[in-house]
């Protein structure tokens, strides 16, 4: 069963170009769909819990599946199985890159794609702000994370500590007022 | 000493990055770019262009890339900073997913969690701004390449590797 998890999340790390939010509907179907180690219920359970933690979802997923599948060992097996691909591919190409990296062909090329990387993390800063919706709230605090990283040069780890604090402030206060208006 | 200073930093970016993948970038680059200089802006936009077409995730990939060039080319650096990285998460989650039920109801959490899903969004924004130098942006045709390219992507769905192979071509042609 180990080496069945350490394939499915070996597979998932190798094929999945793009980054971790591309590969969560590739572990929903080995997992959930072919495997048949979750059900639907209890994956979509476990995919809010990782998409609240820290890390990386990819990461955090392979821990997830692993321990309900296989426990402990099933965990460690799995992160390792999701690791090992992109970990060596980038590995090769960081070796192989410091010889590469003056040619100038190869720096003509990423000329033209760096402004392209550029517009690709764009779209997301509108795609998440239209996922959780534009208020004038969440658009400015949005905002204000913005100016305080880029201009002000504050680090993002403060900024997130705020955010949370914050976040856990306003619950506070909502959950006092519904207690005192009776509900 | 180097190997430290690689896990003290990945370990911290494994420990504090919510959202994922693009919501990482500003404090990777807080960190790789500005703090230590391990990287430069430019250097760090290749890897970011590099990851949207190797296979894994933008933070594992940066933390094996820099974990091997900022130890001057060794092997030991790539494992450091990669398992820094995900140390966070696996004993996290490891404590978690015995109570994932509470977890996924606890009113608490959720709360923490709505504060910081705005500033996700603000995350990503600075790291597009971070990128926009003039290292990046060389002339008017970078210009035309970052509009073109969003467009296809935030209109047509056009898929990330085939704007990169797209634009590394028009790069090819145009300088």
């Amino acid at each position: 069963m180990c080496w069945e998890l350490f394939k499915v999340f070996f597979r998932i790390g190798a094929f999945t170009i793009g980054g971790g939010l591309a590969m969560l509907p590739v572990i929903e179907r080995e997992v959930v769909e072919r495997k048949k180690w979750l059900t639907k219920e209890v994956f979509t359970d476990i995919l809010a819990v990782t998409q609240t933690m820290p890390g990386v979802i990819a990461v955090n997923m392979a821990v997830a599946v692993g321990y309900k599948v296989r426990g402990t060992k099933g965990s460690l097996v799995s992160v390792l199985g999701a690791v090992c691909a992109p970990f060596f591919s980038i590995l090769a190409l960081a070796i192989f890159f410091q010889n590469f990296r003056d040619n100038p062909v190869v720096e003509r090329i990423f000329m033209g794609m760096r402004p392209v990387v550029v517009a690709l993390i764009a779209v997301p800063v509108i795609t998440t702000m239209r996922s959780i919706g534009l208020t004038y709230a969440t658009g400015l605090i949005a905002l204000a994370a913005t100016i305080l990283i880029w201009l002000l040069g504050v680090s993002p780890v403060w900024v997130i500590l705020v955010a949370g604090l914050g976040g856990y402030i306003w619950y506070r206060i909502e959950t006092n007022r519904k207690r005192r208006r009776g509900l | 000493m180097i190997y430290l200073e690689l896990f003290y930093t990945f370990f911290k970016i494994g420990l504090f990055c919510f959202g994922g993948g693009y919501a990482m970038l500003s404090l990777i680059q807080d960190e790789v770019v500005h703090h230590n200089g391990w990287l430069t802006m430019e250097s760090f936009s290749d890897i970011v262009a590099v990851s949207q077409m190797t296979p894994g995730p933008i933070a594992i990939n940066t933390a094996t890339y820099v974990g091997y060039t900022a130890s001057g080319g060794n092997v030991l650096g790539s494992i450091m900073a990669t398992l820094a990285l995900i140390i966070p998460s696996v004993v996290m989650m490891s404590i978690v997913i015995r109570a994932y039920k509470k977890f996924s109801q606890n009113k608490a959490f959720q709360g923490i969690f709505s504060g910081i899903r705005p500033v996700v969004a603000g995350l990503i924004a600075a790291a597009v701004l971070n990128m926009a130098t003039p290292e990046n942006f060389v002339d008017y045709r970078s210009y035309l390449l970052f509009s073109a390219s969003f467009l296809a992507a935030y209109f047509y769905r056009v898929h990330p590797i085939l704007l990169m192979v797209l634009g590394g071509f028009a790069g090819y042609l145009m300088y």
